[in-house]
């Protein structure tokens, strides 16, 4: 006996589906989709409100901001996977009890203001600041951090670490451990394990978990500020002055816009790596 | 029986998205009636079942209780209840709240909510289970408390979707003798969907074979399985072995390159059927008094039978017997004119009654778990 | 092997936490030297306390948090349910992914996207105070709408899609079945929704930057302007504060997460109480008689 496979009984949406999905469908287009309209618009215009490419052109002043922003936030998120999915690894073995404690303490300091952490961040490190009173206390040489380039992208390091650790974590816990057991009698030791079995099947927990770092570290202003001590200028902190003043509104737009497909770009390139629908974890 | 005519669906068409799935199903359902929709998935029984709960309209057709037209009733308003597929108990509700549910809406004053609410626990053997979480409960658990919740409202009719699907074998045979009381003793009308023939036959008063949007057949259990209408209804009810014939005369039937006397007489002379014989009716004899004579391909013991499966002339025969034969011996086979059966040609001749693809396995794989609609 | 991967994951958590614990240390300092600790003392925070901007802003960032968290779940809950009902997989996911915009991109990208609409509309209104307490809420309700939909929304999918037909085979009509039944089920996801747009919103730094105005500060604001100044502990005095109320939040939502079990506790306390209610009428009503 054949039995035919049906697709599942459709049903047509109520005229009630659309009424309560309308306030949010207007806040939407509203609040979200015409911003960003705004973003274009004012790209491509000058202050008068005329169409122009000056501001694009303009752009290539900022050039070496770009470079050095889009290189360290890669860097950032390079160090965040090599440090990040260890540890998603290592605490994935533990009991569940004990992964469920662990990833609480991991996301807690996520739940403390940004600014809060770089600022306590930035005291340890800073020239006279606990970690060098620290080292003098023991009667080593102070050390110059604060305003270094390896400073800022700690910063970002330390301050986008678990956006990498709990996606990833969140895969490699969810997996059936029997693929595991199935490498390992297949033959696998536990490397070829880890690089042949599981490392691929957590594709997806990597790349949310790339993207979570990436994006908030190209964009930000605040972690340059303080532990770049205002020699480093990144796309946010140029972002944030071109807003100081309604004059350079425009410009501002434009390297937003820029900022955005560069971001689109990355995340294009990323998500063709994997086949996996890149899910993202919040 | 009796004859009060309850329910009457006339020319119900109903399909999604241009896919047809009930095509001008016609069924009257009678008061106090035990009576089930058997057929394999996506025949249209569910959808069948939704129509009379109210939770599906027909494109086409009338629903009538009572020879009242009920189409745009909405189900808050049917005098049904239903026990749907996985039970659809309220989690956030323990089990005295969800069996309390209709009457609550009803504003029952709270003294006949405890009691009616006891009595029903008593009824489904849940005496006692008033405060536990309805997901703490086993499946069984589970499927009396949905319908204590359905039957506390004294439906005039009872849907039961696929009620026992999720149980296993020996909770599901004890279920089935416990609905069928609980039935007899309520005296409400069941309506019961299943693609399980064993249950259908075994609990209802009428069975309604369906497939391909249409109803095949409707008759007592007995009616069902002993005279089939075509091929579907001989296949999808137990084990048949089903060979294309010609009818000679009244009586007399031709199949096998042999001549058979049978009982059943009205069809043309010469008029090309289908025959049923039935595993448990075929003697196995010795080939010289075997009215057909076959090679033994294949034999698997079943506990109080043997299952052999015989070649004769290039068509599998399946034989129940019980003394035991061994593979590639040549044998006879003898069928009494009562345990022949002839059908009429329909669109199912053909596709069924060949066992030389036959595996137990192959079948239970095809068997589907739930109705379709789940998704 | 395990005592390494142990020591691993301790050593990464150390990092973690070392910066906070030496700000809440330094913020009760006796000096305002940020490196030395000289001796215990709550000047900072009386310091703190004195300051009316301080209490301004707190009142501020909580007025802001409730308001948008709670904007955003009533706007958030009946867009899950919309979405669940609608048929249309291209409507659906269209208005997914543009709800999603705001959690995909930079904060800074949102923050001065609302903030050149705001001005935009400002300007052709003629208003002086282009950013105010208005501006920063619809910047707010819009970053918090995702999140609300991304914990509701599941919460109408794992529900078997059969109760509201139940609830209506029993009787209920569509509005009393979403109520009594839907509602419910949902209300986990409800609720941390809410928790954490509320979160968010308190938390939220650059989004808020853009958005605000001169008279409307709010606490991360305020924190930002101060660091901008001269270092002096009574940050750390603040971030303390913010770090235990955050914390309490936390063990607050945590709790809540046993919520499911607490429904069906409460309903069966309710039912209990009817029946002993119910019981001792009866006793009367027999003493009477």
């Amino acid at each position: 006996m054949t039995v035919s496979k049906k697709p599942p009984a459709k049903r047509r949406s109520s005229p009630f589906a659309y009424v309560s999905a309308s306030p949010h469908i207007v806040w939407t287009v509203l609040f979200i989709v015409a911003p960003l309209l705004f973003v274009l618009y004012y790209a491509f215009t000058d202050a008068s409100g005329a169409f122009t490419f000056d501001n694009i052109l303009a752009l290539g002043d900022h050039t070496e901001t770009f470079t050095l922003s889009f290189s360290m936030s890669v860097v950032a998120t390079v160090l965040c996977l090599l440090i990040g999915y260890p540890l998603a690894y290592c605490i994935a073995k533990l009991s569940e009890r004990a992964q469920k404690i662990v990833m609480l303490l991991l996301m807690l300091p996520m739940w403390m203001n940004l600014l809060i952490r770089t600022y306590s961040m930035m005291a340890i490190l800073d020239d006279g600041g606990f970690l060098n009173n620290f080292l003098m206390m023991l009667g080593l040489e102070p050390m110059h951090i604060v305003g270094t380039a390896p400073a800022v992208v700690f910063g970002m390091v330390y301050n986008f670490l678990p956006y990498m650790v709990l996606p990833i974590h969140a895969t490699i816990s969810k997996m059936d451990k029997r693929y595991i057991e199935a490498a390992n009698d297949l033959g696998c030791n536990n490397v070829q394990t880890l690089f042949r079995v599981v490392l691929p099947l957590s594709a997806s927990g990597i790349i949310s978990g790339v993207t979570m770092v990436f994006v908030p570290s190209i964009s930000t202003f605040y972690i340059s500020q303080k532990l770049g001590g205002g020699t480093f200028d990144l796309i946010g902190d140029t972002i944030e002055r071109q807003f100081q003043n309604p004059i350079t509104y425009n410009v501002g737009a434009a390297i937003s816009l820029v900022m955005m497909i560069l971001i689109l770009i990355s995340m294009a390139i990323m998500n063709r790596f994997s086949d996996d629908e890149g899910t993202v974890i919040v | 029986m009796n004859q009060n005519i309850l329910i009457q669906l006339k020319n119900i068409s109903k399909s999604f998205d241009g896919e047809t799935i009930l095509d001008k199903i016609n069924l009257d359902i009678h008061d106090k009636e035990f009576i089930t929709f058997l057929g394999p998935s996506g025949c249209g029984k569910t959808t069948t079942l939704r129509i009379i709960g109210g939770f599906e309209t027909p494109d086409e057709g009338e629903v009538l209780f009572d020879g009242k037209l009920t189409n745009d009733i909405p189900a808050y308003q049917r005098p049904v209840n239903t026990v749907f597929q996985k039970y659809a108990l309220f989690p956030h509700l323990n089990v005295f709240e969800n069996i309390a549910f209709g009457l609550r809406l009803k504003h029952i004053p709270e003294k006949d909510i405890v009691r009616q609410v006891k009595d029903m626990l008593a009824m489904v053997n849940l005496k006692g289970f008033e405060h536990r979480k309805v997901t703490t409960l086993s499946g069984g658990q589970q499927q009396r408390v949905a319908i204590a919740r359905a039957l506390i409202n004294h439906p005039k009719v009872l849907l039961l979707d696929e009620p026992l699907g999720a149980l296993d074998l020996k909770l599901r045979k004890d279920m089935q003798v416990e609905l069928k009381n609980m039935q007899k003793r309520t005296g409400i009308t069941f309506i019961y969907v299943t693609h399980d023939q064993e249950e259908a036959l075994s609990m209802s008063d009428t069975v309604v074979v369906m497939s391909d949007g249409c109803i095949q057949q409707i008759g007592t259990p007995t009616d069902i399985y002993n005279e089939p209408v075509n091929a579907f209804v001989a296949d999808f009810i137990g084990e048949s072995n089903i060979l294309a014939g010609t009818m000679l005369e009244d009586y007399r039937a031709r199949f096998s390159g042999q001549n058979f006397d049978c009982l059943d007489s009205g069809f043309a002379k010469g008029e090309p059927v289908d025959i049923v014989v039935r595993p448990e009716d075929v003697d196995v004899v010795s080939p010289e008094k075997g009215m057909l004579k076959g090679t033994v391909t294949s034999v698997t013991f079943k506990g109080d039978y043997y299952e052999i499966i015989v070649d004769v002339c290039g068509f599998k025969w399946m034989i129940e017997t019980s003394d035991y034969v061994a593979p590639d011996a040549v044998i006879g086979l003898h069928i009494e004119p009562d345990a022949i059966h002839i059908m009429k040609k329909s669109v199912y001749s053909g596709r069924f009654g060949d066992y030389s693809s036959f595996s137990d396995e192959l079948d239970k794989l095809s068997e589907p778990e739930f109705e379709e609609g789940e998704e | 092997m395990k005592i390494l991967s142990k020591s691993y994951i301790a050593l990464i958590l150390a990092i973690m936490y070392i910066p906070i614990l030496v700000l809440m240390l330094f913020s009760f300092n006796s000096t305002n030297n940020t490196g030395v600790f000289t001796g215990f003392s709550f000047y900072w925070y009386q310091e703190l306390f004195r300051s009316a901007e301080t209490f301004t802003a707190l009142k501020n960032t909580l007025i802001l948090a409730i308001s948008s968290a709670v904007t955003a779940t009533l706007i958030g809950t009946a867009a899950s349910l919309g979405l669940h009902r609608m048929r249309s997989k291209f409507l659906r996911g269209t208005i997914t992914s543009l709800t999603n915009i705001p959690m995909m991109n930079p904060d800074i990208v949102t923050g001065i996207s609302m903030m050149l609409l705001f001005v935009f509309v400002g300007t052709r209104l003629g208003s002086t105070e282009k950013l105010n307490f208005w501006t920063l809420l619809i910047a707010h309700v819009t970053f918090n709408l995702p999140y609300v939909i991304l914990n509701v929304t599941p919460k109408f999918r794992q529900m078997d899609k059969h109760l509201p037909e139940a609830a209506q085979d029993l009787g209920c009509t569509p509005v009393q079945s979403f109520f009594k039944v839907e509602l419910p089920c949902i209300m986990p996801g409800i609720v941390t929704g809410f928790i954490m747009a509320f979160t968010l919103s308190l938390d939220d730094f650059v989004i808020s930057y853009f958005c605000s105005g001169s008279d409307f500060q709010t606490l991360p604001i305020l924190i930002y302007s101060m660091t901008k100044k001269e270092v002096k502990p009574d940050i750390y005095a603040l971030s303390t504060l913010m770090i235990i109320a955050i914390l309490a939040l936390l063990i607050l939502s945590n709790l809540s997460s046993g919520r499911d079990d607490g429904l069906a506790r409460l309903h069966s306390w309710r039912s209990r109480v009817r029946e002993k209610m119910q019981n001792r009428r009866e006793a009367k009503g027999g003493d009477a008689k």
